[in-house]
């Protein structure tokens, strides 16, 4: 063992997990944390599956962690909203197996909708906060942050970033331990948080925060390098490398791994050595806080933006007088290159569809795939706030438009996973009060946007074990939905789309329409396609460009005539064909 | 010295697994070695960039404004946006593979196909490679990526720090792409 390899800090907290013997393991995918889990199949000892969300995922590994098994609960950072209320109370309940929850933060918002800075939940949550800077730190916090969350009875939030979970640096392999059982005994007044238990509990909490507390003055991961004491800064996290990028050896540096409880007495001590202490992370003033509570002068946030990622040259200048370096400009500027959907995916027969009817409706969106709907050419998203948001916000959204005498109908549209995920209790009240509204719900059978995890609605499971499919639209069905309501349909047959939007526009109340069809980068689906793919036929081409308006990558324009551009990842689909009255596209097998 | 190298393509080209392989080697060379990527929504057709630093000792994942030493591009409009990275002096390896992004296809805005024009004269240092035709005539147009890297090798001098590359990208790459792989490398690495 000690073998050293390469590791992204998602995979490193993955390896964490395996070396510290857990046993249970649960996700609702999302960028940045969506790898921790695919990474955990490889260990077959620890029972890993996706949950339908994020607050699901962390009460089964309540449930398994009372029963004594390590667990682990992977999230983004908006995904820990979703969990937040089982989290608070769990925080009271405490540890029999250790629990550690990972919330992957986004600063920057590469891929996520909002730049919460989640160590705040530590706070709330009464939780042990680790935050590592780099893979081999991710690894070994996982393992410390089971020790502590069994050692102290307390919860554990690792909290990592974007460039933490997605950087790849050097990590020091060791052997795993067994995976740790212990026993299960019950115990009332612990775990049934009703109040007169949870009084009792609150106060066993702010006990062990105190010990915890104690142990973060003393700690390994709470550091000081002293050298030279005129300038000293605190950090954590990857923000630490930065501070070093800038650095290096010419100051002194507190270095916070474990920054909930707060180390107030190294903190003290590290203020009084130094003249000068500039405080550097990313996102809200978390540590700046802490430092300034604790009457100490700093700078913070009015040097260091709090919007944003971190990166060594906003450091430098920050808090430098040093130049950057010089580089080059040139006067030709590139077009854009937004995100697209894929050749041959589905949602683009919906949203092409969508664009025929946009006057008549104000469409509502969500976290998904089709997210990437919102832009040219179709501009088919007015809202988009959160998972499940699509098929909720419509709701609210009729009662306003009629307000003010506006005839358009709400269209609310999200994805199978999302659907499972929290759209479902939104249809439920859709269906209780007959909104005057259309929910489109997209199934292509898979959680598509961060890179093809199983769902409820899929037929293996995240170890590729069977499980058993759940149909959304028996799902649909059983909120007791008349029928009629209900509109299943090919999204890439025009004749077929178009109907049900028509239809769900002209008729009253509440019309759901479920395109069925699949991902096409699904492997099997890409394996029963083969070769087929569409050409187009140069000299029945007029140049009218009706196939350029469905806007797929695979097809580009050039001396007048259409062709196709992208011949390896055209589908076949037909979509754009649909749209050429010159017989000029054909399908080629 | 910390070297800085920016990766940069269009979601599906093979960027990461590039970066895998030149990391591989890094490590064995016995070199700190940090690299950065971003997945999720920017893989969808969008520029893809991955980061990567190598050196005695390496601490900011990411690169900034001007600190790159080379800039490898799999498509030839990504040198350009990614020519920010680029510090004095430093160089780029680009293919002069063409990828029309989305509103380029719809017509609002145009491809500069003479953009490597300009990039020449004002870099200096610019090796233009057809990596994804060769690719193509070798009978895989996704081993582009490899034979850039290919290339990217020549250029560092890590063909002489004793590591097998090819045994590397052996290991990589799925077994049934191997030999256009290796036959790739060697195309690039000649180029």
């Amino acid at each position: 063992m000690n073998e050293k390899v390469i590791m992204s800090g998602n995979e490193a907290i993955a390896r964490g997990a395996y070396e510290a013997g857990v046993g249970f393991a649960s996700a609702y995918p999302g960028t940045p944390s969506t790898e921790i889990l695919e990474n955990m199949p490889q260990y077959k000892d620890i029972d890993s599956r996706w949950a339908n969300n994020e607050k699901v995922a962390l009460e089964m590994a309540c449930g398994a962690q009372a029963g004594g098994l390590r667990t682990l609960t992977c999230m983004k950072h908006v995904g820990l909203n979703v969990a937040a209320d089982p989290l608070m109370t769990i925080a009271y309940i405490g540890s029999n197996g250790g629990m550690l929850v990972v919330s992957a933060d986004d600063p920057g918002m590469h891929s996520s909708q909002n730049e919460q800075d989640n160590r705040q939940y530590s706070k709330i949550g009464k939780l042990i906060l680790l935050e590592p800077s780099d893979s081999q730190e991710c690894k070994d916090f996982v393992k410390l942050g089971y020790e502590l969350s069994e050692k102290y009875d307390l919860i554990v939030l690792l909290r990592v970033t974007t460039r933490v979970c997605h950087s790849k640096s050097i990590v020091t392999l060791d052997e795993p331990l067994p995976k740790q059982v212990k026993k299960y005994v019950t115990n009332v007044e612990k775990r049934a948080m009703l109040p007169e238990m949870a009084i009792k509990r609150h106060i066993v909490v702010e006990e062990q925060l105190k010990k915890v507390e104690e142990y973060a003055n003393n700690c390994d991961i709470n550091k000081i390098e002293y050298n030279d004491k005129k300038v000293g800064i605190i950090t954590s996290g990857v923000s630490y490398q930065h501070a070093k990028e800038v650095f290096g050896d010419t100051v002194s540096y507190l270095k916070l791994g474990l920054t909930n409880p707060m180390p107030g007495k190294l903190i003290d001590e590290f203020c009084e050595a130094c003249d000068t202490i500039h405080v550097i992370e990313e996102g809200e003033p978390f540590i700046e806080t802490a430092v300034k509570a604790r009457g100490h002068q700093c700078t913070g946030k009015d040097k260091i933006t709090i919007q944003g990622e971190l990166t060594a040259a906003i450091v430098q200048t920050s808090l430098t007088d040093k130049p950057l370096p010089e580089g080059y400009t040139v006067k030709t500027q590139p077009a854009d290159r937004p995100p697209v959907l894929c050749a041959g995916c589905p949602h683009r027969g919906f949203f092409y569809s969508f664009t025929k009817f946009r006057d008549k409706v104000v469409a509502l969106g969500d976290i998904g795939c089709y997210g990437l709907g919102v832009q040219t050419p179709f501009f088919g998203e007015e809202m988009c706030v959160c998972m499940g948001g699509g098929f909720s916000t419509p709701i609210g959204m009729d009662i306003a438009l009629k307000a003010q005498g506006d005839t358009r109908k709400p269209l609310g549209f999200l994805g199978d996973s999302t659907f499972f995920h929290s759209g479902l209790t939104s249809l439920i009240d859709a269906v209780h009060t007959n909104s005057n509204i259309i929910l489109c719900l997209l199934d292509n059978s898979i959680t598509g946007m961060t890179g093809h995890q199983q769902n409820a609605g899929t037929e293996i499971g995240l170890m590729g074990n069977p499980v058993h499919r759940v149909d959304c639209v028996d799902m649909v069905m059983a909120t007791g939905i008349d029928k009629d309501r209900v509109h299943i349909v090919d999204p890439i047959n025009q004749e077929e789309m178009d109907a049900a939007l028509k239809y769900s526009i002209e008729n009253d109340g509440l019309q759901v329409i479920v395109t069925r069809y699949p991902c096409a980068l699904l492997k099997p689906i890409i394996k029963a396609r083969g070769k087929k793919h569409v050409e187009v036929d140069q000299d029945k081409c007029i140049g009218c460009k009706m196939c350029m308006k469905v806007a797929c990558p695979s097809l580009a324009f050039k001396d007048g005539k259409a062709y196709v551009d992208d011949v390896a990842n055209c589908t076949g689909c037909g979509l754009c064909q649909q749209n050429c009255k010159f017989g000029a596209i054909v399908t080629v097998e | 010295m910390t070297k800085n190298i920016i990766l940069v393509g269009v979601g599906g080209q093979g960027t990461i697994l590039t970066t895998k392989v030149l990391s591989k080697g890094l490590v064995e060379m016995g070199y700190d070695v940090k690299m950065s990527e971003i997945h999720g929504m920017s893989q969808r057709g969008g520029t893809v960039t991955t980061q990567l630093r190598y050196g005695e000792k390496v601490y900011a994942p990411n690169i900034g404004d001007h600190e790159a030493d080379l800039i490898i591009a799999f498509e030839k409009m990504e040198a350009l946006r990614a020519l920010f990275y680029l510090k004095k002096g430093g160089a780029i390896i680009t293919d002069d593979k063409e990828i029309f992004p989305m509103p380029v296809l719809t017509g609002e805005q145009e491809y500069p196909e003479d953009c490597l024009d300009d990039l020449k004269a004002t870099v200096g240092d610019v090796t233009v490679i057809k990596a994804a035709e060769k690719a193509a005539e070798l009978g895989n147009v996704k081993a582009q990526n490899i034979c850039l890297l290919g290339a990217l090798i020549k250029k560092l001098g890590l063909d002489k720090g004793g590591v097998d590359w090819k045994e590397i990208i052996k290991a990589t790459v799925p077994a049934k792409v191997v030999d256009v792989n290796l036959a790739a490398f060697d195309a690039g690495y000649n180029m």
